[in-house]
């Protein structure tokens, strides 16, 4: 008993004084927004992703297991989902309409999978076409291996560049030691696919003996943000660190991001995981934050709806339960603002084919942010 | 004397009864520590402390102690709505975890015997079997 309250006084010690080492890792809270959020669809449970159909309507996936169809202002529950393996943080992830999907009818689906004969289950990847409320011609693109019981880190963002190459993250599945910094093991990874899942083979490791030829950077751990940057093209991603440590990366092709070799976080126990916060051949975060926010979804403005927003990177906080704004001059986070105080759990952002943000907030649903005239 | 001698009877027969009733606590507890990492302290922290407002403390927590049935039906099924613990609201969502019974029961008593608190009957498999909906 009196074990527990020292051990408990010393963490919330070493939280705050560790949240007071670093000014740069102040969050600020505006004193206007130039929005007005409404909760555009509502009664959700996990809203986990979120993409936009060319007639102007919504597929939003639910983590326990279903798609819901928003056209009009109604919801609609998509049959024909594939199963999914139910549990810690898997589940039906995240979704994407294909850039062209006006003509192809492609939507990308990630999901937690027991595909295979081991016991438990790891992520996947489809793509399906949605006809009569329906999805159809289902094909499996990707499925990572072995399956674990282990209930954390599936990672599942997706994203296309401006090439029509598709990307996306795979958590290191809780198995940090063996997977993030083995090439030849799939997790801790981000992969980049032809849109028919077929491997590019341009791809980093195409011609490494024994390699995952997927993978196109590695050494992650949790990501759970994945975002094209909208000048350079680049995709960027923000990651789960440990206690302390998320990060944003830009992601370059055979990058090893470091986990769990060097990072800013520790363990969730306080005791170290590394000393070590650089390493040659190891690339820096383009930023991190000690103490974490737990990040989810990501998305950069691009539109002049929101007064000085453009160029901004939106970022979900699960742990603090606020959308974060992320201000970039150059190189470099010059300042972060805290915006829907107390929202809940935001889980995923994006900005939609009209400029305007759309916010993903478990609890609740999903919410607009109508910019104010 | 023949009554200390049942009374000795008795004491023999209830020590191992009560050994093994801390063994399997033990072992309960050391399986569902591991669950514990694995699967809540992401949120709930290492030592049951939670997050100011978010996740309540699980730690000396008097929603626990009082409400056990309701408790293991969060961890089973999921919790969502307004939930006070310590004098504190909460109004957040947790996720079903997907864990089979055993380790349910496995996590509960790991803690419920963890941080201050202190449960003096085991959570076992059936009981957890036996809470629906």
């Amino acid at each position: 008993m009196k074990n527990s309250v020292f051990l408990l006084c010393s963490t919330l010690v070493f939280f705050y004084t560790s949240c007071a080492q670093d000014p740069e890792n102040q969050v600020s809270d505006p004193s206007s927004t130039p929005f007005e959020a409404e909760l555009l669809i509502d009664e959700m449970q996990i809203p986990w992703g979120m993409t936009f159909l060319p007639d102007g309507s919504m597929l939003v996936t639910e983590k326990s297991g279903e798609i819901v169809h928003f056209k009009n202002g109604a919801k609609t529950k998509v049959k024909e989902v594939p199963q999914v393996y139910t549990r810690g943080q898997g589940g039906l992830l995240d979704i994407e309409a294909h850039p062209d999907y006006a003509n192809n009818g492609w939507i990308y689906i990630s999901y937690s999978s027991e595909e295979g004969d081991e016991k438990g289950g790891n992520t996947a990847l489809m793509r399906a076409k949605l006809k009569d409320n329906a999805l159809v011609e289902k094909q499996l693109l990707y499925k990572a291996t072995p399956n674990t019981t282990k209930g954390q880190h599936f990672g599942s963002r997706i994203v296309f560049d401006n090439e029509g190459y598709l990307f996306l993250s795979i958590g290191e599945r809780g198995a940090r030691d063996e997977n993030p910094q083995d090439i030849t093991r799939d997790g801790g990874k981000i992969y980049r696919f032809h849109d028919d899942g077929k491997i590019p083979q341009d791809n980093p490791f195409v011609s490494k003996d024994g390699a995952k030829t997927a993978i196109y950077s590695y050494g992650h751990r949790n990501p759970q943000g994945l975002a094209k940057h909208p000048e350079t093209g680049k995709i960027w991603d923000n990651e789960h660190g440990p206690r302390g440590g998320d990060e944003i990366n830009i992601i370059k092709p055979g990058a090893n991001y470091g986990w769990p070799v060097i990072t800013y976080g520790i363990n969730y126990s306080g005791t170290p995981i590394t000393d070590k916060t650089e390493m040659d051949g190891m690339e820096q975060p383009f930023h991190y934050w000690v103490p974490s926010i737990a990040p989810s979804g990501m998305a950069f403005v691009t539109s002049d709806k929101y007064g000085d927003w453009k160029g901004s990177i939106l970022v979900g906080s699960l742990k603090f339960q606020y959308l974060e704004r992320l201000v970039v001059e150059g190189e470099k986070v010059t300042d972060r603002e805290k915006l829907m105080a107390e929202i809940g759990r935001v889980r995923d952002v994006k900005e939609g084919p009209d400029g305007l943000i759309y916010v993903a907030v478990e609890g609740k649903g999903v919410y607009k942010l109508v910019p104010k005239s | 004397m023949k009554f200390l001698n049942i009374l000795l009877f008795l004491i023999f027969c209830a020590v191992p009864t009560v050994q093994a009733q801390e063994a399997d606590l033990e072992e309960s507890m050391a399986r569902g520590e591991a669950v514990y990492m694995d699967f809540c302290v992401t949120c709930h922290l290492e030592n049951g402390e939670g997050v100011a407002n978010t996740f309540p403390p699980l730690a000396m927590s008097d929603y626990l102690k009082k409400n056990r049935e309701a408790s293991i039906r969060g961890v089973k099924y999921g919790q969502q709505g307004e939930l006070t613990v310590n004098g504190v609201t909460y109004n957040s969502v947790m996720a079903p975890m997907g864990l089979d019974d055993s380790e349910i029961a496995d996590v509960m008593n790991y803690i419920m015997n963890s941080w201050g608190n202190w449960s003096s009957k085991l959570v076992t498999t059936d009981e957890v079997e036996a809470i629906s909906k």
